[in-house]
């Protein structure tokens, strides 16, 4: 019988694809975090419609203007005003096809979706600032001694009461 | 992404992780996350669909009032297409093409880990060195990092 909807695959396993072509193409092996203790749980203080919220993503995003990320193991980061004008904003990555982001940032960086929660009464605010990373760092040790730091305290300097982390 | 998330967890700040890799997702096991189907590139929706991506949106932010246990993670109804077809392309070894001298033997967006800055144009290359002969750039005068 025909359908026009056809039965829905399981999520891709991109661990097992990654790992396999890495070692194919000869590179050295990426450790994938694998986190052993539940994580720690704070909740919410008050309603997201009166919450000011902070937005972290990595995808290689500046704004016209600042100096570009590059792509080995680099863990600085970028500072992207919230109220910037779209049309600003740039995407450079090693591991991705840029086509869509670079038509729309906002598949990767979704600032115009949080503005109309904010419009819609759904969200309190954004924070002014934005954080722009690039991903694929292979040491785990400069991630956690020297990004996270500098990062966790933006966010608390920057009071924010929760933050969304949107990866590539 | 995880590791980041769960630090600021532990901060005191509450966290919330879109993914769509929900394997690397659950590996790093951030506080709450929220599973979205569709191919790396597009974490939080498809271009130029603003009401489709609102509506990402609205359903990802959700989670935070909705997921009670830590660690947890939703999955959103949305789905790229009819068929599921692109996920037999996604890093899946492919035969090596003649016309491309045969060294390509895998379907990959991944460009080769340049150790200086990678600009999406040269105009931007050009402003950025710009700001910073003008000693206005952000991220040597240790706003960025």
């Amino acid at each position: 019988m025909p359908t026009t909807t056809q039965r829905r695959q399981p999520p891709v396993d991109y661990i097992p694809r990654i790992t396999a072509q890495y070692s194919g193409l000869g590179y050295g092996e990426y450790r994938w975090l694998e986190s052993e203790d539940a994580p720690n749980w704070v909740p919410l203080s008050k309603p997201l419609s009166e919450s000011k919220l902070g937005l972290i993503c990595t995808g290689g995003i500046y704004v016209a203007g600042q100096t570009a990320f590059h792509f080995k193991d680099d863990t600085s980061y970028r500072t992207i005003p919230t109220d910037v004008d779209t049309s600003d904003l740039r995407a450079t990555h090693f591991a991705y096809d840029l086509t869509d982001a670079r038509k729309d940032i906002n598949v990767v960086f979704p600032i115009e979706q949080l503005r109309s929660m904010i419009d819609e009464n759904a969200l309190g605010s954004v924070s002014p600032n934005a954080y722009t990373l690039m991903g694929g760092i292979y040491s785990t040790r400069r991630v956690v001694e020297d990004l996270i730091p500098a990062l966790v305290d933006r966010v608390l300097a920057d009071e924010v009461d929760v933050v969304l982390l949107v990866p590539v | 992404m995880g590791l980041i998330a769960r630090a600021i967890e532990a901060a005191g700040v509450p966290t919330l992780s879109m993914s769509s890799a929900r394997d690397i997702t659950r590996s790093a096991w951030p506080t709450r996350s929220v599973y979205l189907d569709y191919p790396l590139g597009h974490t939080a929706g498809r271009p130029n669909q603003q009401e489709l991506n609102a509506s990402i949106m609205r359903d990802t932010l959700s989670a935070f009032e909705s997921l009670t246990e830590p660690g947890a993670m939703a999955h959103l109804d949305y789905r790229w297409s009819d068929n599921d077809d692109w996920k037999d392309k996604v890093f899946a070894p492919v035969e090596p093409s003649e016309s491309a001298g045969g060294s390509s033997e895998y379907d990959d967006d991944r460009v080769a880990r340049h150790e200086t800055p990678q600009y999406q144009n040269e105009d931007d290359h050009a402003a950025a060195a710009l700001t910073h002969d003008s000693e206005e750039c952000l991220v040597c005068a240790g706003i960025d990092y």
